[in-house]
């Protein structure tokens, strides 16, 4: 063949692999953009602004981390064909499962406040009163899942996700330096020494990056889209691209806030977008777009993780592609979630930062009871068959167990003592 | 006998039994797990699950020892 038939013929075939990948993909690529959350992004501007670069090191961990996590919920919901918490239902019987249940139902629920915390406080930096805030975008959220379609959905939530790259052009307007931060960010250390809040700000990246209702939204949209064994690959490359997107979204946030706001006294990702509206207002108003889309991506997929897991275990109909009629309770599940997260956010006085900081904590703290059972579903020849873990994963997905545990206990330990360790 | 509807009335009492009932099916329909685990793993979930709950009750105290 001539070197113009050859790149034709590898042309064509990357074409193709690329059309199916973009009918395949979807639930690891949204719920890893989505994992950038509200939560998520104060996180990471709160981490520049205290550390600097001193954590970029920290946050590429957490790209495999996410991905072994994630890639295990691919097979498990391509193989049984049932979301998360049937699942664990199923195997481990109602004891287990009522735990499970209760803990996703808690976190998600406290996860969502956080959403409607990020979206009201960036849209007050545009002078839109919470009230408003909480009404519209309960009623767009409704309307994207009243169109009966998981395919609609999904596409719709995809645009949103991209929109979610805003921070990388953002990085640019403020002029980082490479060499500082590829020097600062890229060699693993502990900037200010092991202590309490350095404990809380790992805890809580971690947090952001993997959490309980991603385990549960991934399986259960992977059911809910068809995927079957044969696409397991297709999945997994899904999960991989959107790991890698998550990481460097977060990179570049750090790096946004580490470059113009570090040292300064940051407490939320809206007040870093306010600070930065007065120098450069393109640059806060892209913190401030990046932070409402976050906390809108968040709240959608939370919202539907909790409303698939209550299906599931409560057996009625749960899926997108049924009209509200043919699935009432599932609606209604979403609307209540909705309602009573977005009037948590409207309360006087409720100390919204303390709350996203401290739930993202939380959210961590519990994930390794979910892990174990992840782990324990993926090792079982008789429901995973040839698709159940390889020593090399089990490897991993322990050592995340532990050092999630091991780095509860330690902030747990400084909260009790804080004069250990400071 | 004491039951939910004389505790909440006729109305809401109902609406209770029926998550009552709900649950009961629940658990009887997933009775019998299809992974059957032994005495020490089970000791060993337990363990974590009561651990990360302590955990989580100590972040509780700290956010209200914050928040005040």
């Amino acid at each position: 063949m001539d070197f113009g038939s050859t790149f034709f013929y590898k042309y064509r075939r990357f074409i193709k692999t690329l059309k199916i990948y973009l009918l395949l993909a979807g639930p690891g690529l949204i719920v890893m953009l989505a994992d950038n959350d509200a939560g998520g992004i104060t996180t990471y501007a709160v981490t520049g602004s205290k550390y600097g670069y001193g954590l970029i090191w920290f946050l590429l961990l957490l790209l495999p981390v996410a991905y072994v996590v994630q890639e295990m919920t691919v097979r498990l919901g391509a193989v049984t064909k049932r979301g998360h918490a049937e699942a664990i239902f199923d195997a481990f019987g109602s004891f287990w499962g009522w735990f499970s249940f209760i803990d996703l139902a808690l976190v998600n629920w406290l996860t969502l406040v956080t959403e409607f915390i990020g979206m009201t406080a960036a849209l007050a930096i545009f002078h839109v009163p919470p009230i408003v805030t909480v009404i519209i975008v309960s009623i767009v959220m409704m309307l994207m899942v009243l169109q009966g379609k998981y395919w609609t959905w999904e596409k719709i939530a995809i645009l949103f996700a991209a929109l979610n790259i805003i921070y990388i052009p953002a990085a640019f307007l403020v002029h980082p330096s490479v060499s500082e931060v590829l020097s600062v960010g890229l060699i693993p250390h502990f900037p200010g020494g092991f202590n309490g809040t350095l404990f809380f700000f790992l805890m809580a990246n971690i947090g952001t990056t993997i959490a309980p209702w991603m385990i549960f939204f991934q399986q259960s949209a992977v059911v809910d889209k068809g995927m079957k064994e044969k696409d397991i690959p297709w999945g997994q490359m899904d999960t991989l691209i959107g790991s890698a997107f998550t990481v460097l979204v977060a990179i570049f946030i750090v790096v946004v806030t580490g470059t113009v706001l570090y040292g300064v006294e940051v407490e939320s990702a809206a007040q870093a977008a306010s600070m930065m509206m007065t120098t450069s207002p393109w640059l806060g108003t892209c913190i401030a777009i990046g932070l409402f889309n976050a906390g809108f991506l968040g709240a959608i997929c939370i919202s539907l993780a909790s409303s698939w897991a209550f299906g599931e275990v409560f057996g009625w109909a749960h899926s997108l592609n049924l009209k509200v009629r043919q699935a009432p309770w599932f609606y209604a599940c979403y609307l209540f979630a909705l309602i009573t997260a977005g009037g948590v956010v409207l309360l006087p006085n409720a100390p919204l930062v303390l709350i996203t900081l401290f739930v993202q904590v939380i959210a961590v703290t519990l994930l390794p009871a979910a892990l174990v059972f992840l782990i324990l579903l993926l090792n079982n020849e008789e429901i995973m068959g040839k698709y159940r873990n390889t020593t090399l994963q089990n490897i991993a997905g322990t050592v995340i167990v532990v050092a999630i545990i091991v780095l509860s206990t330690l902030y747990a330990l400084t909260t009790l003592f804080p004069e250990w360790l400071m | 006998m004491l039951t939910l509807e004389t505790i909440f009335g006729e109305r809401i009492g109902s609406v209770f039994r029926g998550w009552t009932d709900k649950i009961h099916e629940i658990n009887k329909k997933y009775e019998k797990p299809r992974i059957t685990m032994s005495r020490g793993v089970k000791i060993a979930l337990m363990f974590i699950r009561v651990y990360l709950i302590l955990l989580v009750l100590i972040l509780g105290y700290k956010f209200w020892t914050m928040v005040k």
